[in-house]
Order: C-alpha cells, then structure tokens, then sequence
C-alpha cells in the first residue's frame, strides 16, 4: 500500500472510530428514552432519527453544505465560537457522518432496550437500585447484543458514506479524502487497478464485518438461551 | 381469463407505440460537459425550431462520461470539456472517427460571490483575505487542470496548496463558491457571465496566455450514429446562429 492510500485508510478509520464514539455516547441514552417513553413527541423524534434511512445523502449534504456555511445558522454559531467553518474539514465529516449514521446505531439499541421486560427493572427497583444504577447494571449488559449490533453499523455505516462526504468534503488529502470518494476518483479517471484494490479491500470489509457480527450474535443469544 | 386478454392487447399496442416513436428517434441523447449546460439549454429551442427534433441533455464531468460511455452508455452525443476525451472515445471505437470538432472554447475565470472580492489582475490570489479556493479536480476537469496551470504560472501552487478544496467538476466548484463556503473558485465564464442576468459577486477573466487553450470538442458516439437528430445538432452546432449564441455566453469561438 503507498502512502497516499494508507493516508485514505487511515482517515478513514479515524473517522469511523470517533464517529462511533460519538454515536454510542449520543445514541444511547436516546435510544433508552425512545424504548420507555410516552411522551407525545415520541414519534416525531423517531422519524427525525430514521430520516437518513429514507433521504438521499445528497439533501443531507445539500443541507449541511447551506447550514455550515458562512451564511447558515450553524456556521454563523461556529465562527462566532471561533471553531471557523465546518465544510472541508475532518470536523464537519464527523458531524455529517453522526447526523448520517444515527439511525443504524439508535434503532438496534433502541430494540435491544425495549425487549427487556418491565417486570426485570421492577424487581431491581424493589431492591432499591436507582434509575441509573439500574441503567448501567441491568439494561446496558442485557442490551450488550444492541450495542455490538449498533457499534459495528455505525462504524461500517460511516466508512461506506459517500454522498454526505462528496458534498461537503471538497477532497483534501489527509482531511476529508475518504476511501469511498478517493475509489470515486480513481473510478472516474479511469484508474481501474488503483479502483479494484479499495473496492475489492472496502467488499472484503463489509463481508467480515457482518459475518463477525452475526457470529456475535448468535453467541449471545446462545449464551442467554444457556 | 377472457377479460384480461383485452387489456393485454391494449397494453401491447401502447407499449408498441411508445417503442415506434424512440425508434424513429427525433431525440438526441447528449451527455454535455457541465459548463455547457446552460448554453446548451439555450441552444435547444433553436435546434428544435431549426430541425425539428429534439434533445435530452445529460450534464456532468468529462472524465465520468468517458467511464460511462466505456461502459455503454447510451449517450448519442458527447460535448466534452476537453479535445482529450472525444479523441480517445474514437481511438478506443467508442465514438465515429472524423466527426470530432471543437464547438467552443473555454474561458476560465477567478471567480468569488462576494462583490468587490476579485480585482480585475487575479491579485487577490496572492493576499490572505480567504481561507478555501475552490477548483475543479485536476485530474478529471479540463478547467480544473487550467486553474492548476494559472498557480504555477504565478508561482502560488505551493503557497496555495493547504487553502485548495477540490470539487468534482467545475459544476460543484461553482457551487462551493456560490453557497459561500469557498471564498473563491476557478470557474467558466458560462457559469458567471449568464446572459440576460446580471453578473453576480466578482471576477477575474484569467488571460488564456497562463495556461494551455481549453478546446472543448464535440463527437458522434456509436450509439448515436444512425440517428438522424445526432448527425443534426452537431450539424447545428456549427450554425451561424449557434456560434452567435455560444460566444455570447462566454466562450471563444
């Protein structure tokens, strides 16, 4: 691998691994909320989160693109915080990627929470346990097959993001040059061998991934049945 | 079932017609360089007017087109933003040998949303008032490799590097410029110059002695050689009133 390729690989996994993080610390308590609550905005607040699910990345970037900039709200905000502007940096990726990924990682743990019977958080209740400890000791381990779920979509989720990226990212290498738009220019140049070698790599990704997290799964839904 | 036998037939007979009138083929499929695809808008009310059929246009990068139509692709006609592409297309058997010819010539310009922000000598490049400067990809758009010609020629390539945001075609540098988010963005004149709306923000028509001439050529594509209205607009093309038209949107030609 050249050093131009691995500078790609590399951004990319870092924009992987600190989107994920993000989304694990924003998208859990979310995802614990939407499980128990009753409140009416409930349903407006699920469809915000599934929206990436249905919307073409290319309004997502559209959007972004007028809102980060210098005449959009939230670009007026962060260059009034003196963070400059958020388009064609690594920073701005990782605000598109957690807005782009949020459902692939609020959704399975969203389904995780809600499996677990009521009756389960009652008892410990009675046992004087509080909201959080019952939180962090009871639902977070029983959920453990949601969050495995929900960390590798996320993760996987971001390294496949193209659209978002192609918009907002303007290209820079060692910045926002990702794998998916470094294959879309070797693609468009016509650079077949240089193309095979990300795409046949970005295949071989996404296959182990997902074989590795339905073994997962079904190790722990084995181990629970045990 | 003797009641659905009828409306298969009727639904046979319309799917029959549809096919006859492609086949007779008064459109053109054209897949244009996305500078052009304003002109080529304007264009297409002559053409029809002129001929009588008709265009369906297709806008983006050159370097796209020529993986697509490797591919395949459709496309009857191809109006590139290079001499380049077309001359590979005919080499490669993709597009009609002999029916390569340039249809315009590109200016390039430095151009920025902001009213009072280029100077009239591209000085501006030189100072720190902006913080990203857009250019189309080098290695697919014609212009973007003429802006990247205009940095060496004025020994800022290096200088420049780290405020450089490349866009995949000139379409998307325009856009990085127009939504303010690059305060300055190599473009083609066509895209700024519209005619019949005032010019908006400010530019730098960049003299064509800083880098190499960017002949956009049109060609005849495989699938496009039997067609009637292909052989028709490249005909047009090299109309008076067509030539008229696409220097007043600010080529050469």
């Amino acid at each position: 691998m050249d050093a131009a390729t691995w500078t790609v690989v590399r951004l990319t996994a870092e924009l992987a691994a600190l989107s994920t993080t993000l989304l694990l610390l924003l998208g859990t308590p979310l995802a614990w909320w939407l499980a128990r609550t009753a409140s009416p905005a409930k349903p407006l607040l699920a469809a915000l989160v599934a929206m990436p699910l249905v919307l073409p990345p290319s309004v997502l970037g559209f959007y972004l693109l007028l809102l980060m900039g210098p005449q959009g709200p939230v670009g007026q905000f962060t260059q009034w915080l003196g963070l400059g502007r958020l388009p064609f940096t690594f920073s701005g990726l990782v605000v598109a990627s957690v807005i782009y990924s949020m459902p692939f990682v609020v959704q399975p743990l969203q389904q995780a929470f809600e499996a677990i019977p009521e009756r389960t958080l009652e008892a410990a209740a009675t046992l004087r346990a509080g909201p959080l400890d019952r939180f962090f000791t009871i639902a977070l381990p029983l959920a453990r097959p949601g969050l495995v779920t929900a960390s590798v979509l996320g993760f996987a989720h971001t390294v496949g993001e193209f659209g978002v990226v192609l918009m907002i990212g303007g290209n820079i290498p060692g910045q926002t040059r990702v794998l998916s738009v470094a294959l879309f220019e070797h693609v468009e140049a016509a650079e077949f061998a240089a193309a095979h070698r990300l795409a046949a790599g970005m295949l071989g990704f996404a296959l182990v991934v997902l074989v590795l997290l339905h073994l997962a799964n079904r190790s722990a839904r084995g181990a629970r049945a045990a | 079932m003797p009641t659905f036998a009828p409306l298969a037939r009727t639904a046979l007979l319309c799917t029959a017609a549809l096919l006859g009138n492609t086949a007779r083929a008064d459109e053109v499929l054209v897949a244009v360089a996305a500078n052009f695809a304003g002109p080529l808008a304007a264009l297409a009310e002559g053409f029809t007017a002129a001929t009588g059929h008709t265009l369906k246009a297709s806008a983006g990068a050159t370097g796209k087109f020529y993986s697509q139509i490797a591919s395949g692709a459709p496309f009857q006609v191809l109006l590139a933003a290079d001499d380049e592409t077309p001359r590979r297309l005919v080499a490669e058997g993709h597009a009609v040998a002999g029916s390569q010819f340039t249809y315009a010539i590109g200016v390039l310009v430095l151009w920025s949303a902001q009213a009072g922000m280029v100077d009239d000598q591209g000085a501006v490049l030189a100072g720190g008032r902006f913080a990203r400067l857009a250019v189309a990809n080098p290695k697919l758009a014609p212009y973007g490799a003429a802006a990247m010609e205009v940095l060496k020629a004025r020994g800022l390539a290096d200088a420049l590097a780290p405020r450089l945001v490349t866009a995949e075609s000139i379409a998307q540098a325009y856009q990085f410029v127009a939504t303010g988010n690059a305060e300055l963005g190599f473009v083609a004149l066509s895209q700024v110059a519209v005619p019949g709306r005032p010019p908006t923000g400010s530019h730098w028509k960049v003299p064509a002695s800083l880098h190499g001439e960017i002949r956009q050529d049109a060609v005849l594509l495989k699938p496009g050689a039997q067609s009637a209205a292909a052989s028709a607009l490249l005909s047009y093309l090299k109309s008076p009133a067509a030539r008229k038209l696409i220097q007043a949107w600010g080529y050469g030609a």
